[in-house]
This record gives structure tokens, sequence and C-alpha cells, in this order.
């Protein structure tokens, strides 16, 4: 037995190469995921209200400041790869030869497209006059 | 499926992991693009804003945080169990501590979100 059981979660492949490296960044991405989002959602739902969260509220108070700008971006790449390369795990124990690669390239292509349009919003958001 | 086949703690926890995930990928999705409107179309973005603020709103929202919790704990357990393997012996009652965490944690939250329901 050279592997060990992991349950729910993949065992790390014995062997040096791709594969290992994505099961490293789930994990790496995973652990700043525990931290970014649960803050995230503690931030909008006890600090603050959804109610009162309008499009107003996220230009001068959320991304009034250049650090909270700088997290939600890196929010936004790391849940994005962690997100792509998790639904290539449920992907890839589902489907397999052409009808797994056309589903990943959907899911690639929807990850950038959210990349995008993610940084989009975040980059250009006009500030609040000073 | 779920429950015949020897429905142990382990395979509970898997399953659970991964709907959670799925969940909350379909989630992100639309939050994105509801993100970008507040710089596209204010207007649109404010009018979406109000499904988050209604009561039903507020339940699917509290749906979300649960999956996004139990996904949080869950996965940090599978990390510790992948990195110190000694843990793999007690990942049962690593289940049942995240259960714990996971009540004590997410029944306040759960109460601040949906209190605007009731007109509190
Ligand atoms: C909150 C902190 C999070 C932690 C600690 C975490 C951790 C993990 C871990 C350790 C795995 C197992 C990876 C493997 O089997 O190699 C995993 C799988 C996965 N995660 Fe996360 N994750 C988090 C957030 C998220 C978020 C926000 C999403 C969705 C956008 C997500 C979607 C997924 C998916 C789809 C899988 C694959 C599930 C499966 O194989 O059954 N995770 N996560
Ligand atoms: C229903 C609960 C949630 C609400 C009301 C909410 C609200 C918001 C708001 C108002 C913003 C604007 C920036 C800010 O205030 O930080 C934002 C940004 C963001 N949220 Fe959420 N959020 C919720 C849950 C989540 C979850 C569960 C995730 C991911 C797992 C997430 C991922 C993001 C990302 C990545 C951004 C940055 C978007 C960008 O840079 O374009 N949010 N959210």
């Amino acid at each position: 037995m050279t592997q060990r059981y992991s349950r729910s979660g993949s065992v790390r492949p014995t062997r040096q190469g791709s594969e290992r490296t994505v099961w490293y960044i789930m994990r790496i991405t995973g652990l700043a995921l525990f931290v970014l989002s649960l803050s995230h959602f503690l931030i909008l739902h006890v600090l603050y209200d959804p109610k009162d969260q309008t499009a107003a509220f996220i230009a001068n108070v959320r991304w009034s400041s250049l650090f909270w700008r700088a997290n939600d971006w890196l929010f936004l790449t790391v849940v994005i790869v962690h997100a792509v390369l998790g639904i290539r795990i449920v992907a890839g124990d589902y489907l397999n030869g052409r009808s797994r690669t056309a589903v990943m390239t959907l899911f690639y292509l929807l990850g950038l497209c959210l990349f995008a349009f993610g940084t989009i919003v975040v980059a250009t958001l006009p500030q609040p006059p000073a | 499926m779920l429950i015949r086949y020897r429905a142990r703690e382990g395979m509970l926890a898997w399953a659970f992991h991964r709907i959670s995930g799925v969940a909350i990928w379909v989630f992100v999705i639309f939050h994105v693009i509801d993100i970008f409107l507040s710089g596209a179309d204010p207007g649109a973005y404010d009018t979406v804003l109000q499904i988050y603020a209604s009561p039903i709103g507020r339940l699917a929202e509290t749906l979300l945080g649960a999956a996004l919790l139990y996904h949080a704990l869950n996965g940090l357990r599978i990390i510790v169990m992948d990195f110190w393997p000694i843990f793999t012996r007690y990942h049962r009652q690593l289940w049942y501590l995240n259960w714990a965490l996971f009540t004590i944690v997410g029944l306040p939250v759960a109460f601040v979100i949906l209190k605007p329901i009731f007109g509190q």
C-alpha cells in the first residue's frame, strides 16, 4: 500500500507531473478560499445586509479602497481556478474521451469569461469623488 | 444510492462535498454577472439586488452559506488528513467536529440573515 486512503478528496498522485501539481493547487486554493470566501460571506451578511448593497454602496463603501479591490480580485482569481479544476475532477468521474474534452473546453471558456467580466468591473468601477 | 450502499460517514462526506462544490459553482456564475452589472448597468443591478433582499433570496443565501461552510470545513478536513496522515484514523471524529463547528457558527449567522423576514 503506497497510497493512503483519503476520504472525500482525491488521493495524491504518486508520480510527479501535472496531475500532482493540480492536486496541490486544489489544496492551496482551498486553504486560501477558506479565508477569502468565509470572510466575504460574513462581511456581506453580518457586517452589512444585502438590502443595502446597491451599486452605489459597492462604489462608495466597498470598492473605495484599493485594498478591497485587490482582495476581491484575488478572490475572483482563486475561486475560478479552484472551481474549474474542481469540476474537472467531477467531469473525470462521469465522462471520458471526447465528451470529457468537450465539456471541459466549455468550462475553461466559461472560467475565462467569468474572469474577464469580474476583472473588468473590479478594475473599472469608478471611484467616488474624493 | 446515498443511503443504501454503505452510507458511512466517509461516503456521505464525499457526496456532500461534491454537491456543495457544484452548487457554489452555479451561484458564482450568476454572482460574477450580477456584480458586473453594478458597473455596466447600475439600475439593473439594483433591481437584481431586491431578489437578494427578499424573503426567498434570504432563504437561498442561507442555503448557499450552509453549502459554503460545509465545503470549507470538510475541505479543511481533507487537507489536514492529506498532509498529516495520522488524522485519517480519526476521519469520523473530525467529521463530527465539522458538524459541531457548522452548527455553532452557522446557526447565529442564519439567524442574522433571516431576521429581516420577520420584520426585525
Ligand atoms: C471555502 C473554502 C474551500 C475549501 C477549503 C475547499 C477545499 C476543497 C478540497 C480539499 C477539494 C478536494 C480536491 C481533490 O479531491 O483533489 C475540493 C473539491 C472541490 N471544490 Fe472546493 N474548497 C473550497 C471552496 C470551494 C468553492 C467556493 C467552490 C465553487 C466555486 C468549490 C468547488 C469545488 C469542486 C467543484 C470540487 C470537486 C468536488 C469533488 O471532487 O467531488 N470549492 N475543495
Ligand atoms: C449571497 C451571498 C453574497 C453576497 C450578498 C455577495 C455580495 C457581493 C458584493 C456586494 C460584492 C462587491 C464587492 C464587495 O463588496 O466585496 C461581491 C463581490 C464578489 N463576490 Fe460575493 N457575495 C456573496 C457570496 C459570494 C460567494 C459564496 C462567493 C464565492 C464563493 C462570492 C464571490 C465574489 C467575488 C469573486 C467577488 C468579486 C467580483 C469581481 O471582482 O468582479 N460571493 N459579492
